[in-house]
């Protein structure tokens, strides 16, 4: 009721034409996302796209934005998606590695030249540093890690670990949102074909500078995205029966590699692969969970699993829970038999 | 070399072990969740144990390091931690003061009442004004709103440069900070200039437990009481919670006796 009314009282000279007309007219034209895509090296990431699947999810036009020292191709690509009306691009090198110091200003002149209601990033390391400082710039109180939109001001997202679901309504002129990847499919390339046109380049200073980074390199599917995914935890005792058990598994099932917590510290697996609360939230057609005991954090990044499979030696870990099927058993036997069954097969 | 004059904001939070990871214990089998109210307006917090958020004495730790070690080439002059909340906030000013921070500021809020991230940032951004802080260490994320956002806002706000999920952290000359940041796929290393803003991530330390005498040295270091308006700000709601709820609830399916029932049951669920 409440803004019908406000809605009215903006337009007044529409106000005659009937409500419901008016707040569907409303909607159409004055609702506009701009989904923030991520490129390296000009490849679009794919788990950008998913900030695209949320901004159709508003109801208005969806535009992309791309910035970086060479993103003609990504926004080639990013173009094909259906439903995308125009892709804005920003070709230059400042911009390549992400850096909030000019990253935030950069698309705040353009949130502000382009007059978006919502902005809408995946929830990647890069959005979860530049995002907040975007929505300090422009006054707007974030929602972060976004689950489900209701309607353009409606949110739902987990807060304490997964372990209550708030919803909430945001009162902001613009409102930024990074979503849950798992929750937001990444949009496919269809047949459109938005049109590509130069972005505002305000050319902030960087005040901080990329000295370099080091990535785990893999030919296994991406955590994030993969739809099949083995994570072992503390049982696995090193990093080499880790390797030894773990991977023949992920490679027999074309699945990615996971770990709790408690391996990643004990330095059985890189950090970059922690599962949980503050690590990758996953929610793949399969997870299978090796050595795990299923302490709330690591619930928190894999409870959406589809299939959930749990190999322990503890009858009572909590893993069992919540596992579609468990096994109880010493893992050093039944994986690598798990393994040979699967090869065999 | 400019010295270091260290904000360290921290927040008090429904202890870890009710239900979330610690920087101290990874092992733990938690018992019992955080629960939804029955008005669902949130979560219920009477008789729940509170401490400090868990990546906060990631931060109170790393400050005090910075000066134990002397890895800083200006030295540090002042540790000051400050939160806002309730009365009871006070209690984990001290306890960053036993760790070893210098003095604490509680800016006073009323019982329940809770600011959202961008009201922290802009308080904390009065706060840095006021205590001429030139570097700001906060954890990446409080583990009740989960929103990881202040850190980023409040350097939005000042306009300094930010490294965020730091798990390492190296002073150089001419006020040069070089830090390690975990990103998506591994680590990413960023250099900045003083005055910046820092958030913690978990392998950036661990943090010391507080020492009887030090508990008893932190009861006569100074703890200014402030409010909201002292530092010329309100709390400003943009959001409005609807209503908070249980997540689903997933039920197991049962055990299996070997591995080809595994291989079977998989099968049967079309995982497989």
């Amino acid at each position: 009721m409440f803004s019908a009314a406000r809605r009215a009282v903006a337009r007044p000279a529409t106000a005659a034409i009937g409500r419901v007309t008016l707040n569907a007219y409303a909607r159409q034209r004055f609702l506009s996302a701009l989904a923030i895509l991520e490129q390296r090296d000009g490849q679009l990431s794919a788990g950008s796209l998913s900030a695209v699947t949320a901004a159709k999810a508003i109801g208005g036009s969806v535009h992309g934005f791309l910035a970086g020292a060479s993103v003609k191709s990504a926004a080639e690509e990013a173009a094909k998606v259906d439903g995308i009306e125009k892709i804005l691009i920003v070709n230059n090198v400042a911009y390549e590695k992400g850096l909030p110091e000019n990253y935030a200003p950069l698309l705040v002149e353009n949130i502000k030249k382009g007059g978006y209601t919502h902005v809408i990033a995946a929830n990647s390391a890069f959005a979860k540093g530049v995002l907040p400082r975007v929505s300090a710039l422009l006054d707007s109180q974030q929602i972060s890690d976004v689950t489900a939109i209701q309607d353009e001001k409606t949110f739902v997202r987990p807060i304490y670990a997964g372990n209550a679901i708030a919803t909430v309504e945001s009162t902001d002129a613009i409102k930024i949102l990074t979503v849950r990847g798992t929750a937001f499919a990444a949009a496919t390339l269809g047949s459109g074909s938005a049109a590509i046109e130069e972005g505002a380049d305000p050319k902030a200073e960087a005040t901080a500078e990329w000295v370099s980074e080091d990535l785990a390199k893999s030919d296994r599917p991406d955590l994030a995205t993969a739809s099949k995914v083995v994570s072992g935890g503390r049982g696995l005792k090193s990093k080499e029966e880790f390797d030894n058990i773990m991977l023949p598994l992920a490679d027999a099932l074309g699945a990615a590699v996971g770990a709790s917590r408690a391996a990643v510290d004990s330095g059985y697996a890189d950090n970059s692969l922690q599962v949980g609360q503050t690590g990758k939230v996953v929610a793949p057609e399969m997870y299978l969970a090796v050595g795990i005991s299923g302490a709330i954090q690591h619930l928190a990044g894999m409870k959406d699993s589809k299939v959930i499979a749990a190999i322990n030696k503890d009858a009572d870990a909590p893993i069992f829970q919540i596992a579609d099927v468990g096994l109880v058993g010493d893992l050093f036997e039944k994986v690598p038999e798990l393994t040979e069954k699967l090869k065999s097969s | 070399m400019s010295s270091l004059r260290i904000l360290v904001p921290i927040k008090r939070v429904i202890d870890y072990a009710v239900g979330f990871s610690s920087p101290r214990l990874s092992l733990n089998h938690f018992l019992v969740k955080p629960r939804v109210n029955k008005a669902q307006t949130g979560v219920e917090t009477a008789g729940v144990k509170h401490s400090m958020n868990p990546f906060d004495e990631l931060s109170v730790e790393e400050s005090v390091r910075i000066r134990e070690k002397k890895r800083s080439p200006g030295g540090v002059e002042d540790i000051c931690v400050v939160s806002a909340g309730p009365a009871k906030a006070q209690d984990v000013l001290r306890t960053a003061m036993a760790m070893g921070a210098d003095r604490g500021l509680h800016v006073e809020l009323a019982e329940g009442e809770e600011l959202e991230p961008l009201a922290v940032a802009k308080l904390l951004a009065a706060t840095v004004a006021r205590e001429r802080s030139n570097l700001v260490v906060l954890g990446k994320q409080s583990i009740d709103d989960d929103a990881g956002q202040t850190g980023q806002m409040l350097a939005g706000l000042l306009g300094w440069p930010q490294a965020t999920q730091a798990s390492k952290i190296e002073f150089g000359a001419d006020d040069a900070v070089t830090v390690t940041k975990e990103v998506d796929g591994g680590v990413e290393t960023v250099r900045a200039k003083l005055p910046m803003v820092i958030t913690t991530d978990l392998r950036l330390n661990e943090p010391r437990y507080a020492s009887l005498p030090n508990i008893m040295k932190a009861k006569k270091k100074k703890l200014e009481k402030l409010k909201l308006g002292d530092l010329g700000i309100g709390n400003e709601v943009r959001l409005k919670i609807l209503k908070v709820t249980e997540p689903p609830t997933r039920q197991g399916g049962g055990k299996v006796e070997d591995v080809d029932g595994l291989v079977s049951k998989l099968k049967e669920l079309g995982a497989l």
